[in-house]
């Protein structure tokens, strides 16, 4: 009993910490496709780039680890606003799946990149202070320390995006645009600074994760953002693609189905991934628009 | 311009599937490695026509077409499979029954291979196309990779992450290209009879083609089954191509639609002739970028070679293709004689002023 | 606009057709460059590569190795064979380095009529019902009762958690291997589950540490193990970790970290102990280009090529059936990892070597000999 007490609690914080992950990831995914409709594909592959970013500013630039953090945080920020600029722009006015069959190429583009100039060997993230690597124990229970890190990290980050939402005027013409492009710009806001800003936004979170999780799973591959890209998105939609709290809630409770499920049936470890996109098909049979519904579908 | 009559389109047609046949019978000229290119190019020809009936012809967005593709290359190796060769290969847990004692011919495997992906096709399809766009491609992605990981998983059925090796290399160029122009043939009337012009008309617009009286659902479900056909078919003689499947993500999985979907988008969505000619183009530059993967001599400098240097080549051509040329070689049209004709003397008469 | 792309395609076409008009023995190198487990075959190429400048012809001719990456992929492995025989005509392959891809690759050369000759692959079925796949060093059977031997009698363990990647092959074989001879020394076996690729253990290693073994044996591969070996370490295991010749890579150490420090493990070679001569030189000269000491692998790479240039040069002929007779007749050849002899079979019987983790650097404990 003393056991499973033990067990339940490290994999309840496990959760917190994957599920939170999800969630930075996942705000990314909806914020983007609340206001241009679009599924970035290539969102995940950020997450990688990111984690590659703050791994070089380290061991090739030599900055202070939270200096290097910082730096890939930003670049990687930047990151996301040149795709936008260069990738999607152009093709705003075509049909949607134009954009979706292009965001599929920069996925695929900025995988093998990192193939070609990073290398195909995956490499070590050992490039932060040891403490970050330190247990908490309490008595039976051995918590990593990186899981409270995460969730504190995770919950400030959420408590920023908020007040960019609510407090701030860029906040209000992103929620704006989320609605209607064309009268939003019409109301004077300049419609393409904002989308920019919205990938920016989105791209550095997705550049927190993968440092994150490169702390937690330290090796860092080109492929890496493929699987929790994936599952991110798959959080998004259940959450409700274009809610920002449904994308916070459906990574919480992506991670914690995993965790749990895996903690109370280890026989089942490989078909981990396989419960995201079950609940998935569940939910877009029974409620597509997911757990906060934003957009209704189309009847006639 | 002069319309080709009907004789002068059949005598043209026949003499190019002689060519054709005549090409293929001394494809061994140019070596066994370009026989087996060729071979592949057909292969994909199927893989990418049957995907551009969904995404092209009838404008649904599918992600899933590798789920069904991976279906029809174990159906069908799980049939051909020496029973010696499942012993020896499925040492975690033995093969099931009845499969561990039956061993049939390629023909028949090929045959209920994409039988049984038409079938998975049909479950897939049903509760799927009720969504609309974005969600039904991500209900499709969604169980391509609920199929992928089931194979990685059964032991016992598929052999799991250890895969099946040793599968005979029955793919030849003649079964590729057979298989390639009954799809063609098949997808083709399809494309042109009134069943394909109401596709035509749902993927324009669904409200109004149900307006008009067409059953969306009931059209939409048999390409959707159809496509799965082929794609199984064509899982198959893959399968019989390459000889060892591996159910992980880099073979079977998502980039495997990915790669498809490069050759209909290069081709031209909704064009059969442009899913062959974006099957080749993906085929001769997946292939011949290659060479730039490993070291080169070139009067007796050598340039090393960058691992990986093919793919990153293939994705900006891709991306370049969807910004500065979206609709692609063919666009939705065919190629056809008369176009080819019209062409011809459009650069003549422009010439001659 | 259109010119200029006309000019430049034509270049390209040029300049491919010229780089294939070389008068050279042509042998190919299919390794895994890219993917899971690149870092072996970065390893097994240096090895390759030193043995080419030592080395550079054989017959009279030049030789020029082509080098194909299978992108640690079963079915790359398959298609990169083909392509080094029909597309570049080569005479003869080393590689592939896990036993997956060389079965998968095998079934192309075996096809084919040229000789495959592996540096690593220690599964048995590599080459068993083959004629013309060899390789260079021991095969599971006897790994497995070494580490086996080792367990029992040095780590004195009698319980051990034992830790297979379904994904691989050569793992799952070396585990029964380990698992039979464990079993029949009186050892108990907890026997737990995962894949190539996976980065979370937690689940195993919390349900293998409830049982307390004395020893946790990992037969997989690198990444893996060293992952494996953190968690382990978190959830509180102190205990000695035991692997296959899969855990000798540089990334071990820098992906471990502490973690991996009393990890055993069997293999082919330690640069501290060369077996004979040849492998000094090979250390010497590894070490002067490298600056630090070469790992199992790279001296298995620098033994591939050696052998089979031997055959080539016993052979007298560049025809693959002729250099393959010559693989397979190879007696007491002086390598860098031992005396070679590979039997009608397709395998060497060589020595294991048993080495251990300490302060993050790999180092001798002992030989133990067939």
């Amino acid at each position: 009993m003393d056991a499973n007490l033990n067990s339940f609690v490290q994999n309840f914080f496990n959760s917190l910490s994957l599920g939170g992950l999800y969630a930075l990831i996942a705000v990314g995914y909806t914020m983007v496709y609340g206001i241009l409709r679009l599924i970035n594909f290539a969102h995940g592959d950020i997450f990688m780039m990111g984690t590659y970013f703050a791994f070089y500013a380290i061991t090739l630039f030599l900055l202070p680890w939270w200096l290097g953090f910082l730096v890939a945080i930003c670049i990687t920020g930047l990151l996301g606003y040149s795709i936008e600029k260069i990738a999607y722009r152009p093709l705003r006015n075509a049909p949607r799946i134009s954009s979706l069959i292009t965001a599929i190429g920069v996925s695929f583009f900025l995988e093998s990149f990192a193939v070609v100039v990073f290398g195909g060997i995956p490499k070590s993230f050992n490039v932060y202070p040891k403490f970050f690597s330190e247990m908490l124990v309490m008595g039976k229970i051995r918590i990593p320390i990186l899981t409270f890190i995460t969730i504190i990290v995770t919950a400030f980050l959420f408590l920023f995006l908020w007040v960019l939402l609510y407090k701030t005027k860029t906040g209000l013409a992103m929620r704006a645009i989320a609605v209607d492009i064309p009268t939003t710009s019409l109301m004077g806001a300049n419609v393409n600074n904002v989308i920019s800003i919205t990938f920016i936004v989105g791209s550095s979170f997705a550049a927190v994760a993968g440092i994150l999780w490169a702390m937690k799973y330290p090796q860092v591959q080109p492929y890496m953002g493929f699987t929790p890209g994936l599952k991110a998105f798959i959080a998004a939609v259940i959450g409700g693609i274009g809610s920002i709290q449904g994308a916070i809630v459906g990574g919480f409770l992506l991670g914690f189905l995993e965790i749990m499920i895996v903690g109370f049936f280890p026989g089942l470890a490989g078909y981990r991934d396989v419960f995201a996109y079950v609940t998935l098909v569940i939910i877009l049979m029974f409620r597509p628009t997911g757990i906060f519904k934003v957009y209704s579908e189309q009847k006639v | 311009m002069k319309k080709l009559s009907f004789k002068v389109n059949l005598i043209l047609t026949i003499v190019f599937l002689i060519g054709v046949y005549f090409f293929l019978a001394n494809a061994n000229i140019f070596g066994d490695y370009w026989s087996r290119i060729i071979t592949l190019i057909a292969i994909y020809g199927i893989m990418a026509i049957s995907y551009t009936l969904v995404n092209g012809i009838t404008g649904i967005f599918s992600l899933g077409q590798a789920g069904f593709i991976a279906i029809g290359a174990y159906t069908s190796a799980l049939l051909t499979l020496s029973i010696q060769q499942k012993e020896m290969s499925f040492f975690i847990q033995p093969l099931i029954w009845p499969l561990n004692s039956i061993q049939i011919g390629f023909f028949p495997a090929t045959i209920i291979g994409g039988l049984v992906a038409a079938f998975f096709a049909f479950l897939i399809g049903y509760p799927s196309l009720r969504l609309t766009g974005d969600y039904f491609a991500i209900a499709t992605l969604a169980f391509a990779e609920i199929i992928r990981i089931l194979i990685q998983n059964s032991y016992g059925l598929t052999n799991g992450t250890l895969g099946l090796k040793g599968i005979s290399s029955y793919t030849t160029v003649w079964w590729a290209w057979g298989w390639l122009l009954v799809t063609v043939i098949v997808i083709g009337s399809l494309k042109f009879s009134s069943y394909g012009r109401a596709l035509r008309a749902i993927s324009e617009d669904p409200v109004a083609a149900k307006v008009m009286g067409i059953d969306v659902f009931r059209h939409q479900m048999m390409a959707f089954v159809i496509s799965g056909f082929f794609a199984g078919v064509s899982g198959s003689l893959y399968a019989h191509w390459i000889t060892t499947l591996d159910p992980r993500p880099a073979s079977l999985g998502v980039m495997l639609t990915f790669y498809v979907l490069i050759m209909i988008v290069i081709g031209g969505l909704g064009s059969i002739s442009g899913a062959i000619i974006g099957a080749i183009f993906f085929a001769f530059v997946s292939q011949w970028l290659r060479m730039f993967e490993s070291n080169v001599n070139f009067f007796g400098f050598t340039i090393p070679g960058v691992p990986g240097m093919s793919m990153l080549m293939l994705s900006a051509i891709f991306i370049l293709v969807m910004i500065f040329w979206r609709r692609g070689v063919m666009g939705k049209s065919e190629l056809s004689w008369q176009s080819m004709y019209n062409f011809f003397k459009k650069r003549v008469g422009d010439e001659n002023g | 606009m259109k010119k200029i792309f006309f000019v430049f395609l034509m270049g390209l076409i040029v300049f491919s057709a010229l780089s294939f008009s070389e008068e050279v023995v042509k042998i190919g190198a299919a390794l895994p460059m890219t993917g899971g487990i690149a870092s072996f075959g970065e390893m097994v190429y240096q090895g390759i590569e030193i043995a080419n400048q030592m080395f550079p012809t054989v017959l009279g001719m030049k030789v020029q190795i082509i080098l194909a990456d299978n992108r640690s992929d079963k079915t790359e492995a398959a298609n990169v064979i083909s392509r080094l025989i029909n597309l570049n005509g080569v005479v003869g392959i080393l590689g592939e380095v896990a036993s997956s891809n060389t079965m998968a690759g095998g079934a192309i050369a075996e096809k084919a009529g040229v000789p495959l000759l592996s540096p690593a692959s220690t599964n048995p079925l590599v080459t068993q019902g083959k004629q013309f796949v060899s390789r260079v060093c021991f095969i599971d059977p006897f790994q497995g009762h070494v580490a086996a031997v080792f367990a029992l009698k040095n780590l004195k363990a009698k319980t051990a958690a034992v830790f297979t990647d379904v994904a691989q092959d050569y793992s799952v074989g070396l585990s029964n291997f380990f698992i039979k001879d464990f079993t029949a020394g009186g050892g108990t076996v907890y026997k737990e589950y995962y894949q190539s690729g996976d980065q979370d253990f937690s689940a195993q290693l919390t349900d293998a540490l409830s049982h307390n073994p004395d020893v946790i044996y990992i037969s997989g591969y690198y990444p893996e193990i060293a992952l494996m070996a953190k968690q382990a370490r978190q959830l509180g295991y102190t205990g000695p970790f035991l692997a296959g010749d899969g855990a000798e890579a540089p990334e071990l150490i820098k992906i471990g970290g502490s973690a991996v420090n009393g990890l055993y493990y069997t293999s082919h070679f330690n640069a501290d102990h060369p077996a004979t001569k040849m492998g000094e030189e090979f250390v010497a000269k590894y070490e002067s280009i490298y600056h630090t000491p070469p790992s199992a692998l790279a001296a298995l790479g620098f033994d591939t090529y050696l052998v089979m240039l031997n055959a080539i040069e016993r052979a007298g002929s560049t025809d693959p059936a002729k250099i393959n007779a010559a693989i397979r007749s190879t007696k007491n050849f002086e390598g860098a990892t031992g005396y070679i002899t590979i039997g009608d079979d397709g395998n060497a019987v060589k020595s294991a070597v048993i080495n251990e983790v300490v302060n993050g650097q790999f180092t001798y404990v002992t030989t133990i000999n067939p």
